[in-house]
């Protein structure tokens, strides 16, 4: 009866991880398929048929527009999560100094963006955007660019999650610091970088990390704050599979999911390594604690 | 110098691109042409095609978020009953699909739909129906579902199962009048997270439900993205101030669902 219920467990977990698994590992396997159609052009219109082992569509990302997203990704996820951990730690710093009442202020409307549905941040930038370039239109200047309007779109749902990530570093940090810092000689900004900055420098990573994964996932944002000049992958391969008849190029979903799967997996082993150690230094003060 | 001025560069960045574009949603839904006028959001408030496309919404969302806790449930518990070495890396496997672009694996799906299953498979084919729909939406939700029902389910005191089977109960009865009442705020939570975000998708609908099984969340991309001009913003706007107030209640109802559950305590 045991080993019945065992069984039942297993199998249905492994049910739930072939569900979650299935489309990426179909994609991968798709991603090694032959598209040339008969006239000689590589039509990704038919994910259902196997017509042969190839590595063509590896080569046929660093190609036209797919290479155009990525490029675009990238630039848009690295730029705009620097600035958005910079804005970001430096907003929390200083609402770590306010008083209450305009403390809480700043975080409720902080707190926005985290909790809006993007379909609504989306619209607010687009319409912001159209109404900015309108002015500009009757003041005869040049509209805002597309890689400008997603650069402030992302920074500005990213940094929030900066904000969040640094502040309850700085609550465990002493204030103290920053004084004693000052007191020693430095300068504001010295005292800032000498002595606050590392002390909060775990928050900043992660917080970091947070909004690099936050703008290399996003979709609906870019989706309604651009208009489609630079488009991002997640744009691009949208519009691929809701209008273009080329379809989209598996190979994409290889060369996405594997380094995020190495980075995760890092970022994971680091903290079952830190784990361990602790796990290990408990022993000890146990075993020390023991022999007395 | 005070460390206050540190927060005016992300103050002054608040204000331009978090309030503001905030109010130009309302700006636009009582704005047509440059004049303030409210036949735009009245339009859109009295079509029924506005209400009836919030409650397809609102039903798909529903039976989406019953299917996700139906299938969530006992993976969440079977996970929290394990070690917790492997359950740490189970709950690993579970996210990493969530780590590829959701655009992308909905692409998948659509390819698997479309292509796979009647052409490799001979099975009939789900493609463009309401099925198709809420399987992406379920596929997209049910890592949201199973995070937060496993916290709850593996923080909870083992004790409390013990002495319920010491008292007599089967393994039913101590399911049921220990375990779920105890995994409320789990469950209450994993709503939260599949609920809202299915009632504003409009990605998985409009790749695997082709045109006929449109939701709200379409009415609004279309009349941002597809008939872009200044008379869509405000009928998109009055839209999405509809969606906006949708969304608000449901929070409100659950963070009150979450309230009641920390305050009442037992709620057998």
């Amino acid at each position: 009866m045991k080993k019945f219920g065992k069984i039942l467990r297993g199998s249905y977990l492994s049910l739930l991880f072939l569900f979650l698994y299935i489309p990426i590992i179909y994609l991968i396997v798709y991603s090694f398929n032959d598209f040339t159609t008969a006239t000689g052009r590589v039509v990704y219109s038919n994910l259902g048929r196997w017509s042969g082992f190839t590595l063509e569509n590896y080569s046929q990302i660093f190609k036209g527009d797919a290479l155009d997203s990525i490029l675009v990704t990238l630039e848009l996820a690295i730029v705009s999560s620097i600035v958005a951990t910079v804005i970001g730690t430096a907003a929390a710093i200083g609402i770590q100094s306010m008083k209450r009442r305009s403390r809480t202020a700043v975080l409720n409307v902080s707190q926005l963006p985290m909790v809006n549905p993007d379909l609504v941040t989306g619209i607010t930038f687009m319409m912001l955007f159209a109404f900015v370039n309108s002015l500009l239109v009757k003041m005869n200047m040049e509209r805002i660019g597309d890689m400008t309007r997603l650069l402030i779109a992302h920074i500005s749902f990213s940094i929030p999650y900066v904000i969040f990530s640094v502040l309850p570093r700085l609550k465990q940090s002493s204030d103290m610091l920053y004084e004693a810092a000052m007191d020693l000689g430095c300068t504001p900004l010295q005292a800032m970088w000498k002595a606050v900055i590392p002390d909060i420098f775990p928050g900043i990573t992660s917080g970091f990390i947070m909004a690099f994964t936050m703008s290399l996932d996003d979709f609906v944002v870019s989706y309604f704050a651009g208009t489609g000049e630079h488009s991002t992958l997640s744009v691009y391969i949208y519009s691929a599979a809701t209008k273009g008849s080329h379809g989209v190029n598996p190979a994409l979903a290889t060369i996405i999911f594997i380094p995020l799967v190495a980075l995760l997996l890092a970022v994971n082993l680091r903290n079952i390594r830190k784990e361990r150690n602790y796990e290990i230094q408990n022993k000890k003060v146990k075993m020390k604690n023991g022999g007395k | 110098m005070k460390r206050k001025i540190f927060a005016y560069p992300y103050i002054v960045w608040m204000l331009l691109f978090i309030l503001a574009p905030m109010l130009f949603i309302l700006y636009y839904a009582f704005n047509i042409n440059g004049t303030f006028t409210v036949s735009g959001a009245w339009a859109v408030f009295s079509n029924a095609d506005t209400w009836s496309g919030l409650w397809d919404s609102v039903v798909v969302s529903l039976i989406t978020t019953a299917l996700c806790l139906l299938i969530g449930y006992p993976a969440a518990y079977i996970l929290s009953r394990m070690k917790k070495s492997v359950a740490g890396l189970m709950s690993v496997l579970l996210v990493l699909p969530m780590w590829m672009n959701f655009v992308l694996r909905t692409y998948a799906w659509q390819a698997i739909l479309r292509d796979f299953v009647p052409d490799v498979l001979g099975l009939p084919s789900i493609m463009y129906t309401q099925a198709a729909v809420m399987l992406g939406l379920v596929y997209n939700f049910l890592p949201f579902m199973i995070l937060p029902l496993y916290t709850t389910l593996s923080k909870m005191d083992k004790s409390y199962i013990e002495a319920a089977r010491d008292l007599g109960a089967n393994g039913f009865v101590t399911f049921f009048r220990v375990v779920l009442p105890l995994s409320v705020p789990g469950i209450v939570s994993g709503i939260t997270m599949v609920f809202i975000p299915s009632i504003t998708a409009f990605t998985v609908p409009a790749m695997l439900g082709g045109g006929m099984n449109e939701l709200y969340g379409n009415m609004i991309e279309r009349a941002f993205k597809m008939l872009a001009s200044e008379g869509n913003y405000s009928y998109g706007s009055s839209l999405a101030i509809v969606l906006f107030v949708c969304v608000i209640i449901s929070t409100v109802i659950m963070n009150r669902m979450d309230k009641n559950q920390k305050e009442g305590g037992q709620l057998w």
